[in-house]
């Protein structure tokens, strides 16, 4: 009896990833616990072990190909003995799984998808015809939808290959016709491009909008990059949010921080202004819990702890890996986990749950020499801070002009649950650490 | 921590969610405090079945002429009949511990109380030795059930000997003479059908204006006709005001249209619903939200306290195992970060009473009430090739389809066997079938399922047999 192996979800809200590379082949015998594929998600990319033990009868999805849905089958092996696979699906109903989310352009596609391999082609045909592993990357022409939902996509005049199905294998249903056409509807009127939101709106190729074909190059969407489109669209059309500036002299942090580095050089610890910041908000956060907050429909989630996401910048996008409950973490602590996240970010070789979830997010441009900036929130927290550079500015001080390092930090505020007054009152639980290092300790 | 899921409950609902638990690669424990299998195995879908052969095969001695045939002498040894339906039970629930022990799902013979805890509840266990067990979990998933839902106040409460509710019916001692049945819901319905095929003289109280309110008006209609020609006499549309009992039997007092009237009886079943197990397990003190005897949970099974979750009977209506069996599915397979099924897939119902009434998805009164413009298909079994060779001509089918879309909104069924048949419209309506896919399914000839088939077409005017 023969298993299918189906694309695996590695974290909780993965809906589809990319099949980086096969370390098997057809013929090949794997054992369970055996490194099979990589999957690159929209965040990271992971190994995939074999569960079963058996041949690679047959590889369903070329390495490359991306959109692969979770649960879609990615490859058989002919099983030794009857070993059970409860979640094998009878259909053979995969073939739109693949064919995944819509490309942005029909064009983008024959280049994102490397040809088939030939070994896997030679498996396909030559097993037992009535065990054919479905066509994966056909034409793409068939779309899998239930009776019902093709006929009210008719009605509605919305082209099914432009819906993302959420029933069995992808395919569409009802109700994902239903909310497609809520949708269309909802944002006839709007202009601006929204890429990941309205699948059923029509996508105006560049070339209609007056961009001569040729004229550039294209370079199709990673995950990660549809995951930034997507959440960074949703957030800054969805949530209300405001910014709050401020001005930190900083020239007692820098004072506390060589000190710091001194004391900590024989451990090899170097504390970075980041790290500082990281802890001032942590602390910041206790002294305030009512920005350590996420709007939901049921209520305001006040968080017990401050999970502070710090965006790190990676070749293709970025990250935010957390610092866990960083307010019971000292300094050195916290130090030595950051450069430990960011150096495996930037390697990816994060785990889900290192950049998953987080309630505060801290940006820092700083070092790029950015005075301020506002981010976008990383929902569903509540706020997210913006660290610009550390300069030398002119400071009125009792009335004469004075020479300090000056910060400016901005605070975008989700405005559902972090009003002005509490954005405000957190930024000077803020200032007041940040310029005065030695209260964090107390 | 000790497991990844602890299921409190070994019902239909309970331990079909251990089974997908461990499946699903999750430690699991199970905890229950009589039988595995619960009501339904044990007490209640499966040994009324066992009962209710017993009953069909006797009725069918007595329409054997028709069939060329003849026999003397029929009799039956009630408590063989009874001996059957429990052997069935105990041979079933035998075969929950067989599965429990497959999937490595460890059991616990005892009550289970809940006490704060994180991330979810502590489970404590009253073992049936007397000593108690402290268990924890990740996560705790309730599947107590229900039991027969009583009126004290005016008498409709079990006594074990003069009322009866399932339990006592499922096992007497002797058949009773005279019967009257307060509730006629499949499982009033279901003991009244079994009770009169072995002769008792059977009255049916109902409170609403007609017989299993939940189906299709014209089901109810049929059915009630059915079974007064079997000999059952109705009581609809009244009230009972109080329930006595004497030493040879009962007395039921009821208004119906106005008038006051008394029945007596040897016996009296008390069907009037059910209400769920939340008593004792320590849910006040978690604060778990419960209304009207069900606990409240959102669209996965979770309750409003952390790691807690709840399936089945104790989470509310419709009150059927494989609706408890589909919840519980969903609900670990959600913990587990898959994708679970619909978790409104449509839900058949059955009543195996003689003659059969199953039933699916919306009546036609109710999806007109939903906004609906029906169109309605009937096919009787009288022209059936297959129900006139077996003699089984009695009731009809009907579909429900949404007058706009095509959609199959719901499927209503009288008739014999029809609880094997409704399957198909529930696949249909799960797989969202529009008429032109069920016209352009080919049926089987002869089967009785071919009614099916031409209450499609009859939506559309295109029935071919009538």
């Amino acid at each position: 009896m023969s298993i299918e192996i189906l694309m695996p979800a590695l974290s909780p809200t993965m809906e589809e990833g990319t099949l980086a590379k096969w370390h098997v082949k057809a013929g090949d015998t794997v054992k369970a616990g055996d490194v099979i594929a990589e999957i690159e998600t929209d965040k990271a990319t992971m190994e995939v072990e074999a569960v079963d033990e058996g041949v690679v009868e047959a590889l369903l999805v070329d390495a490359g190909t991306e959109g692969v849905k979770v649960n879609a089958p990615i490859a058989r092996l002919a099983g030794e003995g009857d070993v059970a696979s409860f979640d094998t699906p009878a259909s053979p109903a995969a073939q739109d799984d693949v064919k995944g989310g819509p490309a942005p352009t029909a064009k983008v596609v024959p280049e994102a998808t490397p040809a088939r391999h030939p070994e896997q082609a030679q498996s396909a045909v030559s097993k037992d015809a009535t065990t054919a592993p479905p066509k994966l990357n056909g034409s793409g022409d068939r779309v899998f939808a239930s009776p019902l939902a093709r006929r009210l996509a008719q009605a509605a005049g919305i082209d099914l290959k432009s819906i993302q199905g959420s029933g069995p294998h992808g395919r569409v249903i009802k109700a994902d016709v239903d909310a497609a056409r809520d949708k269309a509807s909802s944002f006839a009127k709007a202009s601006e491009d929204r890429p990941s939101t309205a699948p059923a709106r029509q996508h105006q190729t560049l070339e209609q909008q007056g961009i001569p074909a040729g004229s550039y190059d294209l370079i199709p969407l990673d995950g990660m990059r549809k995951t930034i489109a997507r959440r960074m669209t949703d957030s800054f059309r969805d949530v209300p949010h405001f910014p709050l500036t401020i001005d930190l002299e900083i020239d007692g942090l820098l004072a506390a921080r060589t000190k710091i580095n001194a004391m900590l050089e024989k451990d090899g610890v170097k504390v970075s202004v980041n790290d500082l910041v990281i802890k001032a908000v942590a602390v910041a956060l206790k002294r305030v819990p009512e920005a350590n907050a996420s709007y939901t429909p049921d209520g305001i989630a006040m968080h017990h702890h401050a999970d502070i996401a710090m965006a790190v910048a990676i070749d293709g996008g970025l990250i935010t890996p957390i610092i866990r409950a960083a307010e019971t973490k000292g300094l050195a602590a916290i130090a030595a986990e950051a450069k430990d996240l960011a150096a495996r970010a930037r390697d990816k070789k994060l785990k889900p749950e290192e950049f998953q979830g987080g309630t505060f997010s801290v940006s820092n441009m700083g070092m790029m020499g950015i005075r301020t900036f506002a981010s976008i929130i990383n929902e569903p927290q509540g706020c997210i801070m913006s660290v610009g550079a550390g300069e030398q500015r002119p400071v009125v001080r009792n009335g004469a002009l004075a020479i300090a390092t000056v910060m400016s930090v901005t605070l975008t505020c989700d405005h559902r649950v972090v009003d002005g007054a509490i954005g405000a009152r957190f930024l000077g639980a803020f200032k007041a650490l940040i310029e005065d290092p030695l209260t964090m300790i107390v | 921590m000790d497991f990844d899921v602890i299921v409190i409950g070994a019902g239909p609902g309970g331990y079909v969610t251990a089974i997908r638990a461990s499946q699903l690669g999750m430690k699991t424990a199970i905890v229950e405090r009589e039988a595995l299998g619960g009501i339904c195995l044990n007490w209640g879908c499966i040994p009324t079945k066992a009962l209710l052969k017993s009953g069909e095969l006797y009725e069918q001695l007595s329409h054997l002429e028709g069939f060329g045939l003849s026999v003397t002498g029929k009799s039956f040894d009630f408590s063989k009949v009874i001996e059957r339906s429990r052997g069935v039970a105990k041979q079933m629930s035998s075969g929950i511990a067989f599965l429990m022990k497959k999937h490595r799902i460890t059991v616990f013979d005892g009550a289970a109380s809940l006490e704060k805890g994180a991330p979810a509840p502590k489970v404590v266990v009253r073992l049936k030795g007397g000593e108690k067990t402290s268990l924890t979990a990740k996560h705790v998933i309730l599947a107590t059930g229900a039991r027969a839902r009583t009126i004290p106040a005016i008498g409709l409460e079990g006594d074990g000997d003069r009322v009866w509710t399932y339990r006592d019916a499922l096992a007497p001692k002797t058949c009773p003479k005279s019967l009257i049945v307060i509730g006629s819901g499949a499982i009033g319905i279901e003991f009244a059908s079994f009770y009169r095929a072995l002769g008792a003289q059977v009255t049916v109280i109902e409170a609403l204006d007609r017989i299993l309110p939940v189906e299709d008006e014209e089901v109810s209609k049929a059915a009630h006709k059915a079974f007064e020609r079997r000999g059952m006499t109705f009581r609809v549309a009244a009230k009972v005001t109080r329930l006595s009992k004497s030493k040879t039997g009962v007395s039921v007092a009821l208004e119906a249209g106005g008038k006051a009237e008394t029945l007596e009886a040897e016996v009296a079943i008390v069907a009037v619903g059910i209400t769920g197990n939340v008593e004792n397990m320590g849910l006040e003190a978690l604060g778990v939200k419960v209304d009207r005897g069900h606990i409240v949970t959102d669209g996965h099974g979770k309750t409003n306290v952390a790691g807690l979750y709840a399936i089945g009977d104790i989470a509310g209506p419709p009150w059927l195992a494989h609706k408890a069996s589909h919840e519980g599915v969903h609900c670990v397979e959600h913990i587990a970060g898959l994708k679970p099924a619909n978790l409104n897939a449509p839900i058949p119902g059955c009543t195996y009473s003689s003659p059969q009434v199953a039933s699916v998805g919306l009546t036609e009164a109710a999806a007109k009430a939903a906004g609906h413009e029906p169109k309605v298909g009937r096919f009787p079994f009288r022209v059936n090739g297959k129900a006139v060779a077996a003699g089984e001509m009695e009731g009809f089918v009907k579909t429900v389809f949404d007058g706009k879309t095509g959609a199959l909104l719901g499927a209503h069924m009288i008739g014999h066997e029809v609880t094997e048949m409704i399957q198909g419209f529930a696949v249909a309506m799960t797989l969202e079938a529009t008429e032109e896919d069920l016209m352009a399914t080919v049926f089987a000839h002869p089967t009785m399922s071919e009614a099916m088939h031409e209450a499609v077409l009859d939506a559309y005017g295109r029935a071919l047999h009538i």
